[in-house]
């Protein structure tokens, strides 16, 4: 049965700050203009995940106004701290000898998922349509090998592949234009990467797994504008990573962990080391009596400057996290991936008035504040492949000292899934037990994102090779992905002596950590039912 | 024959509730909301009914607010042919929904009215049953098969014992048990074409209801937690245990 089409001047695909500031700049520029926009999640927002201490340079300059729009952009940050931990002790470093990228006295502490629906509100009043619950599964080209659009998944496939009674087939939308923004390892991103070798002559990408809880704390501990962000314990001086502790509204806490996946311990359990944080006395003191309310996970990606792949091809562009425009010294992608989106309005809009192609998207790029943002960022990420204390004095110096403008670009050397070592040369590491009150174990974290997959469809975690978990991953690496997976979703099960490799597909919480980290990337994360994955609320 | 279906907008059922800190609700700002999952398999009854050509017209009605018109546009983008939304603001309980629909069914005249066994959001399962009571309509509640003969309705329901087979006669209120069918996918061009189907915006004091809740809520709160289970190493002292601890045995 052939598919139905429908054609569209632009087709954008996901819902997150990017594609949305995509949409929503197209409308301002030509309102005129059909645009539509596809997101996987049921509804918009509810697969964002992020920190998030929001600047709001970008946002400025979309909508000057946003304040009278009333925008859900209101805590401003007061006070900050910047924790250096040890195990039982902490060190306080002084705010005035941080750099200034990592000041943050004029951002403010956001829900990312929260602004994200305010946006798709303004962009839906400008005459954008949004899908919700539809994610788009295949890029689709025209002869000449251009991107013409991209087909929405079918729906009502069962466990063998076979139609089910309630089969929809999915919908070819053509876009003269189609822009891919869908985060973090984004998997029709990935191919387009491929396809038109838009990394030619980058580093390897880079990418970190974080994690965010939500608590409601005693008022009395809860300081509305603080931020707090710690290195050290419990990731050892070779283990990239830190973790984040904002104070929202509402006695609420956002409280986060993120790891670079370029780790080297095959033991090491990213979620345990999240949880075991929870613990140091500087960070239990204030949780302790309060609640945890949510619990979420998703990849990110960190590669900066040096990883960033060309964003622009024949028919389609890529933008925000899906091409990796965060800024790491910053831990900030928001701002950049809003800019990236409205460059690509603006790229669009020039495109159609002069029948040029695309490539104007690296003049406008290069010329906007992201570029020279990203530019000064670009040394930080990889310094710290010499450890935390090599890092932190080199980042000292090229960000207070020179401000970012060093002479000289660092390289990312290894891609995150060739770093791991055997699992029989490192030391297995013994997490303690989740108590249930400060720490939690993993069913329980998953319960809260309110995840779930209609359960006859295909698994969505797909193998390339079905025994390579059990023959080379397990027996080499004691098979990590039971350990990087935040979800639970890998699970090595003994019976009759024999091991089997179970994916839960159910719990998927999209995060990609496991299409990223899988040694031989023997995992391909592919689009499940629209609709299907976590359900996050102001995450 | 013309059918009226009853649908709700609630917090999906995927999302984990959570209870207002003072008492007063469950937080549903910022919260996934979804129609009712029997409300889904009502209209997809209607929609099968329809497309056999034992019915004519299918008007999906929510009473709720603003928001709610979601649940009736999804309602439309399966097979309904228009909407009505009867805009109310916080918590209206099945006797005033039951009293709303009466008058729409007074003004519609609607052969059948379908809708879900119960909301899972307040689990009442009373609207059907009332608004039987109210129109002296016969009902046919928690329908897992409905089979239409002329002006009769046979209809299996589910019950405690096992399987029930009624007859009633049209019109008639039937209440849908998630066993009844599986909804159909609403699919880009059909949520498209649904934007622009009718949908009539009411209130309760336009149709001259009063929807004061009857009932005063006095504190919602959580459940209590469930303990830990323990590991007995034997029958002996699984045994002792319920005899002295538990005092079961």
């Amino acid at each position: 049965m052939p598919r139905e089409a429908m054609d569209y001047d632009v087709v954008i695909v996901g819902g997150g700050p990017s594609g949305l500031s995509t949409a929503i700049k197209l409308k301002q520029l030509d309102p005129e203009l059909n645009v539509c926009l596809l997101e996987k999640a049921s509804e918009i927002g509810a697969h964002i995940l992020s920190g998030n201490i929001f600047e709001t340079k970008a946002l400025d300059e979309l909508f000057p106004n946003w304040k009278e729009l009333n925008a859900p952009v209101k805590t401003k940050v007061t006070k900050e701290k910047f924790l250096f931990l040890g195990k039982t002790k902490s060190l306080s470093w002084p705010t005035w000898l941080l750099p200034s990228v990592q000041k943050n006295h004029k951002n403010y502490i956001i829900s990312l998922a929260n602004l994200c629906r305010w946006l798709a509100k303004q962009a839906e009043a400008l005459g954008v349509e949004i899908f919700p619950g539809f994610p788009a599964s295949e890029i689709l080209y025209n002869e000449d090998g251009s991107v013409k659009g991209v087909a929405t998944q079918d729906m009502g496939i069962d466990k063998e592949g076979k139609q089910k009674d309630n089969f929809e087939p999915g919908i070819d939308l053509l876009g003269k234009v189609t822009v891919f923004a869908e985060g973090c390892r984004g998997h029709l991103g990935k191919k387009l990467i491929e396809k038109f070798n838009l990394d030619e002559g980058k580093d390897p990408q880079q990418y970190g797994i974080g994690f965010k809880e939500i608590w409601e704390i005693d008022e009395k501990k809860h300081e509305e504008g603080m931020v707090m962000h710690t290195v050290g314990w419990p990731l050892d001086n070779n283990t990239y990573g830190g973790s984040f502790m904002y104070h929202a509204e509402n006695k609420q806490i956002f409280l986060g962990y993120v790891i670079g996946l370029d780790y080297k311990n095959p033991h090491l359990s990213p979620f345990d080391e999240f949880q075991r944080f929870k613990t140091h006395p500087s960070i239990k003191n204030i949780i302790e009596g309060g609640k945890r309310i949510s619990y979420g996970a998703r990849a990110l990606i960190e590669g900066g400057l040096q990883s960033l792949p060309k964003m622009f091809m024949p028919g389609a562009l890529l933008i925000g996290c899906d091409a990796g425009t965060l800024n790491m010294p910053k831990i900030k992608g928001s701002h950049t991936a809003m800019k990236t989106g409205m460059i690509a309005a603006d790229t669009i809009n020039y495109h159609f008035k002069h029948r040029d192609n695309l490539s104007v998207y690296e003049k406008l790029f290069k010329e906007s504040w992201v570029y020279k943002e990203l530019y000064r960022a670009r040394n930080v990420k990889p310094s710290f492949s010499w450890g935390l204390i090599l890092g932190i004095i080199f980042t000292g110096i090229d960000q207070i000292l020179f401000r970012g403008k060093l002479p000289l670009t660092l390289k990312h050397k290894h891609a995150d899934h060739e770093t791991l070592k055997s699992a029989n040369e490192m030391p297995k590491i013994d997490y303690p037990k989740p108590d249930g009150v400060i720490t939690f174990d993993k069913t329980s974290s998953v319960y809260l994102t309110g995840t779930n997959h209609e359960d006859n469809q295909p698994v969505h975690l797909q193998l390339k090779d079905s025994n390579l978990p059990i023959s080379y991953t397990l027996e080499k690496f004691d098979e990590p992905a039971q350990r990087y997976c935040p979800a639970g979703v890998y699970e090595i099960q003994r019976e009759n002596n024999i091991n089997k490799f179970v994916i839960n597909s159910q719990n998927c919480i999209h995060c990609k950590t496991c299409d990223i980290k899988e040694p031989s990337q023997n995992i391909t994360w592919v689009t499940p039912e629209g609709s299907g994955g976590p359900k996050y609320g102001n995450m | 024959m013309k059918i009226l279906v009853a649908v709700k907008r609630v917090i999906d059922y995927n999302v984990r509730v959570r209870v207002k800190e003072d008492g007063s609700g469950v937080v549903t700002e910022n919260i996934k909301m979804s129609s009712n999952p029997p409300d889904d398999n009502a209209i997809e009854e209607a929609v099968k009914i329809k497309e056999a050509g034992k019915a004519t017209e299918i008007i999906a009605i929510t009473v709720g607010e603003e928001k709610s018109q979601e649940t009736v546009r999804k309602a439309l983008a399966v097979g309904a042919d228009r909407g009505i939304l009867v805009k109310v603001d916080g918590i209206v309980e099945p006797l005033a929904v039951a009293k709303v629909l009466q008058k729409i069914v007074d003004k519609e005249k609607p052969d059948l009215v379908f809708m879900g066994k119960q909301a899972i959001d307040d689990d009442c399962n009373q609207t059907g049953q009332m608004l039987s009571a109210l129109l002296n309509w016969p009902q046919a509640t928690f329908a897992s098969k409905i089979e239409i003969k002329d002006k009769i309705l046979r209809v299996t329901r589910e019950i405690d014992e096992g399987l029930e087979t009624i007859e009633v006669n049209v019109p008639a209120i039937v209440t849908c048990d998630l066993r009844l069918n599986e909804p159909r996918y609403a699919s880009l061009p059909n949520i498209m074409k649904a934007k622009k189907k009718p949908l009539e915006v009411l209130s309760a004091s336009d149709l001259g209801v009063d929807i004061t809740p009857r009932l005063q809520q006095i504190k919602v709160e959580e459940p209590p937690k469930r303990k830990a289970g323990i590991k007995v190493t034997s029958v002996a002292e699984l045994v002792n245990k319920l005899k002295n601890e538990a005092k079961v045995i």
